[in-house]
């Protein structure tokens, strides 16, 4: 799919798929589940896809930063918070009303949290 | 003596109180830029404030202070040439302003409200939004409030706006689904500029006053919604009782309140209110608190106050909007309908919980139930663990006050 081909006037949104990655499921677990398939055909149905993908655990994560023009690799994430982002989707919606209708049918809603980032158009 | 001058000058303080949100809400609907409506708002009422004395006070300012701003809008969009495409968009311009009627002019002020308290704003900026934009409070009267320094206060809404525009906060009355909810968090914000307001002297009893004011707008704009006739309903009915609160800086229990100085015309109203929201026949959490403060509000005097309805409220309370205190004031209810043992023995529930730890209101109520049934010794102890619990100068007056009556 190709960017930008959502709806006319919309917003995009990135979907920060979170949680704690204590037994996370595999990939045909999700797709198993329920509630995943009623959210992927939700998506669907609305047109509001552009992309979506699930990452790899946090330990395969490296953060990089430069400071003072020396650049520092580190293992795991940016941020140091228990949840980690374990998936990203992008989607156009309406409004942000219409991203938190999304982000809340999504399984990982119930067992971590959705981060809804507005893309800096 | 009243001048002209004078009366002009009230009449537009009194459109500034009446018509400021419309203007500003109409502005923001037609324009999408909040910035912008505020600042055409702004000087629209200049406007008026030179032209008035000359012209004489329009038959329907608030229809002459919103083409006003509306052609101060358009002047100011005309002279940038983002401004100009954006002007082309803008449908409803392809109407002339001046053969609008003002009934026709919808009542935008609803949308404006669910935006500002909508719940991807931080609380505290949701408050201060609803008090700038559909109140008209200047940020310097919103900071003084809140007690928060001006620049702190005006980067508040600085940051709010830019979110409502970066995010793509939609600027609109919530469908069904999504009402009840968006509902009660407008009403939690109006709950909570009342209750800012309630317990001063100074000038933040504004806020008391603007609460109920905002609350009256929005009962009016949602006539068939009966939870925000219950909120006005029970601010109504406190308001009542705000003068006997309070006596030489120490609180004043309800029952040992003056009865004869509570506000008749207010306490008649908040019931009348009240009694018209609950015939919707869908109770909430407001509904529900005004009718315990209208039971209240209605006895003739303390021993006569009808204590197994008000348990049976905090009961149902309790159900729909669960929380601690309200359990707490139940066992209250309780004791004085079924008797002090009854109460005592759901404040020893509540205590063991450890959901009411290190809140005073609990070891001050079980003190109070303890000194009723004549046990001054443990009366005392709990009394003691209030006072080193209690936040406020009166509260700590009040409990140094029943210690010593033991």
């Amino acid at each position: 799919m190709s960017w930008g081909s959502g709806r006319i006037g919309g917003v995009r949104y990135v979907l920060l798929i979170c949680d704690d990655e204590t037994d996370a499921p595999s990939n045909e677990e999700m797709a198993a589940d329920p509630v995943h398939q009623a959210w992927e055909a939700d998506l669907e149905r609305r047109g509001a896809e552009i992309v979506g993908m699930r990452l790899r655990p946090v330990v395969d994560a490296t953060t990089v930063t430069v400071r003072e023009g020396e650049t520092l690799v580190s293992d795991g994430p940016f941020a140091e918070t228990k949840d980690f982002v374990g998936g990203v989707v992008i989607v156009d919606c309406a409004n942000l009303d219409e991203a938190i209708e999304i982000a809340a049918g999504h399984p990982y809603a119930r067992r971590g949290g959705i981060e809804i980032r507005p893309v800096w158009e | 003596m009243t001048t002209p001058g004078d009366s002009v000058r009230e009449a537009v303080d009194a459109a500034y109180r009446d018509e400021w949100g419309q203007v500003v809400a109409t502005l923001i609907g037609m324009t999408g830029d909040w910035d912008l409506a505020e600042d055409c708002a702004q000087d629209a009422f200049a406007l008026a404030l030179a032209s008035w004395p000359r012209d004489g006070v329009p038959r329907r300012p608030g229809a002459w202070l919103t083409t006003a701003a509306r052609n101060r809008a358009i002047d100011r969009l005309r002279r940038d040439a983002a401004g100009a495409a954006k002007l082309r968009q803008l449908a409803v311009l392809a109407r002339d302003p001046g053969d609008q009627p003002a009934e026709d002019i919808p009542d935008e002020r609803l949308r404006l409200i669910f935006t500002c308290c909508h719940p991807a704003l931080p609380f505290p900026a949701r408050v201060a939004l609803t008090l700038r934009t559909l109140a008209g409070l200047s940020t310097a009267e919103i900071a003084r409030a809140f007690l928060t320094a001006e620049p702190t206060m005006a980067q508040r809404l600085v940051r709010a706006k830019r979110k409502i525009q970066n995010a793509g906060i939609p600027y609109r009355v919530p469908p069904a689904d999504l009402l009840p909810q968006r509902l009660a968090a407008v009403l939690a914000v109006l709950y909570l500029i009342f209750n800012e307001g309630y317990d001063e002297e100074d000038e933040r009893r504004a806020l008391t006053a603007e609460a109920i004011r905002l609350t009256r707008v929005l009962v009016r704009l949602m006539p068939g919604e009966p939870e925000p006739r219950g909120l006005l309903a029970l601010m109504l009915l406190h308001e009542a009782r705000r003068a006997t609160r309070k006596q030489g800086g120490v609180l004043v229990t309800l029952e040992n309140q003056d009865r004869s100085r509570w506000d008749r015309e207010l306490i008649a109203e908040g019931v009348a209110v009240l009694d018209g929201a609950l015939a919707a026949r869908r109770a909430g959490p407001y509904q529900l608190q005004a009718a315990i403060a209208a039971c209240h509000a209605t006895a003739p005097d303390a021993a006569s106050t009808d204590w197994p309805r008000i348990a049976d409220l905090y009961a149902d309370l309790g159900r729909m909007a669960p929380s601690p205190v309200v359990d707490l004031n139940r066992a209250v209810a309780v004791a004085m309908a079924d008797g002090i043992q009854a109460g005592l023995k759901l404040v020893d529930e509540l205590t063991a919980s450890g959901r009411l730890d290190g809140y005073h209101l609990l070891p001050a109520t079980r003190a109070d139930l303890l000194r009723r049934d004549g046990r001054a010794a443990e009366a005392r102890a709990a009394y003691e663990e209030a006072l080193t619990l209690a936040p406020t100068e009166a509260d700590r007056r009040y409990l140094a006050g029943r210690l010593r009556e033991l």
